[in-house]
């Protein structure tokens, strides 16, 4: 099953996506972190928070167009959300296949493993002993998935736990299953 | 000041180690900084596994990544822009100083991977013509449509690009009528010809055809000294 998650996500990026130049994607996101630090004099914490805010907000409606290009349906476990998130979701949008790990016992918190990352490539941190510490540089992914998942009632806690960026052995980043959210009617809709 | 090579500690590997490791390279005010190999050996037995940038080849093609993603983060910038702005020539200001910072590294980019073909530009329309057909090409895969000269002023060109990338999923709401987000790519141009000595304000215009909604033109008035040494240099 897994091999054909792979050749859809492939064919996917190759039919229908119109692809760009990945320096510019680069160079613009890394135009945006470099505002906020300015802005936020340096409180990485805050900066942390606003990313994952912006992310928040494409999360919500980059799922739209993920679901209508893909055709994927309802997900039968988490463990196939996985699965969908890194061979399809972010082949599609950033050409890369995050590899899923450490899968943890109740099936509930999965790690993505991001070998190549597109918005740090030739990013370096700040050298003032604070940024390497509490900047979580592509904070904006984080606030993306946790976006949209929760439109596909999955409410799940998204987190960096380490940055190849910050000297750490590698860029994983931690999902974990709340709950599933009940189907429910928008207010103002009968 | 008489001594700038004392500010750094570079002699002292035990006393900076504790802070952070000091880092080889080059830094902006004081030059290339060369570390002791004592301080070398050091840090390679710490930092060796770790992926260095300055390891990577820059002159390897760039992979790509979907244009949907290039447009979702420049639309948050865009957002982020408006919400601290108080009027549409506050946010074109905003998206412009974005660009700027990039511009110098577009350039730097791009001269790197020409090697030994790179040439500095001195020639006003030559430096045209290098971000009409280069700079355009490496950031959005196809050259500029037009690139002119005002008729009415020696100082005013204007490049035109009939479906800007940036700005393919944007359309703006009838009450920001005169709003332009390529007010980004403006900026980007302006940080290329300022790095070059060329400085010149750069902005950006709808100037609608039938047929292309969204066509812009990159209107770039350079300052008068860079014209008088232009003729001073070339039309005696």
């Amino acid at each position: 099953m897994s091999k054909s998650l792979k050749t859809t996500g492939e064919d996917l990026w190759k039919n229908k996506a119109d692809k760009v130049n990945s320096e510019l994607f680069t160079l613009t996101y890394g135009s945006i972190v470099a505002q906020l630090v300015r802005d936020y004099k340096q409180d990485y914490t805050q900066v942390n928070l606003q990313l994952e805010k912006m992310g928040y907000d494409i999360g919500i409606r980059i799922i739209e167009e993920f679901l209508a290009k893909s055709q994927v349906g309802r997900c039968q476990s988490f463990k196939e959300t996985s699965e969908i998130l890194s061979k399809i979701a972010f082949k599609y949008f950033l050409n890369i296949t995050p590899r899923v790990e450490n899968f943890s016992t109740d099936g509930k918190q999965f790690s993505l493993i991001l070998d190549e990352n597109p918005l740090a490539e030739f990013v370096e941190l700040p050298d003032d002993e604070k940024a390497n510490k509490q900047l979580w540089y592509s904070n904006v992914l984080v606030g993306v998935l946790r976006g949209a998942l929760e439109m596909v009632q999955l409410d799940v806690e998204v987190a960096f736990v380490g940055d190849v960026l910050r000297g750490d052995d590698a860029t994983e980043i931690r999902l974990k299953l709340i709950k599933i959210l009940k189907d429910e009617i928008p207010a103002g809709e009968d | 000041m008489s001594q700038p090579s004392d500010i750094i500690q570079v002699s002292n590997p035990t006393q900076t180690s504790t802070k952070s490791a000091l880092k080889g390279g080059y830094n902006p005010s004081l030059g290339p900084i060369q570390l002791p190999t004592s301080y070398q050996a050091q840090l390679a037995s710490t930092a060796s596994s770790k992926r260095n940038i300055y390891d990577h080849s820059l002159s390897r093609r760039a992979p790509e990544v979907n244009l949907s993603s290039l447009s979702y983060i420049f639309n948050v910038m865009i957002q982020y822009s408006q919400k601290n702005s108080k009027g549409i020539q506050e946010l074109e200001g905003k998206l412009n100083t974005l660009g700027y910072s990039i511009g110098p590294k577009v350039l730097e980019l791009i001269t790197l991977r020409e090697g030994k073909n790179a040439k500095r530009e001195i020639k006003l329309v030559e430096i045209l013509q290098f971000i009409h057909t280069q700079v355009w090409r490496t950031l959005f895969g196809r050259v500029a449509d037009e690139l002119e000269k005002s008729s009415e002023a020696d100082d005013e060109y204007m490049i035109t690009d009939k479906q800007p990338l940036m700005s393919e999923f944007i359309s703006v709401p009838k009450d920001m009528g005169q709003l332009n987000v390529n007010a980004f790519v403006a900026g980007i141009i302006e940080g290329i010809l300022d790095v070059c000595y060329f400085q010149a304000s750069v902005s950006a215009h709808t100037v609608e055809t039938p047929g292309c909604p969204n066509r812009t033109v990159f209107f770039i008035k350079f300052d008068r000294d860079v014209i008088e040494r232009e003729n001073l240099r070339f039309h005696k």
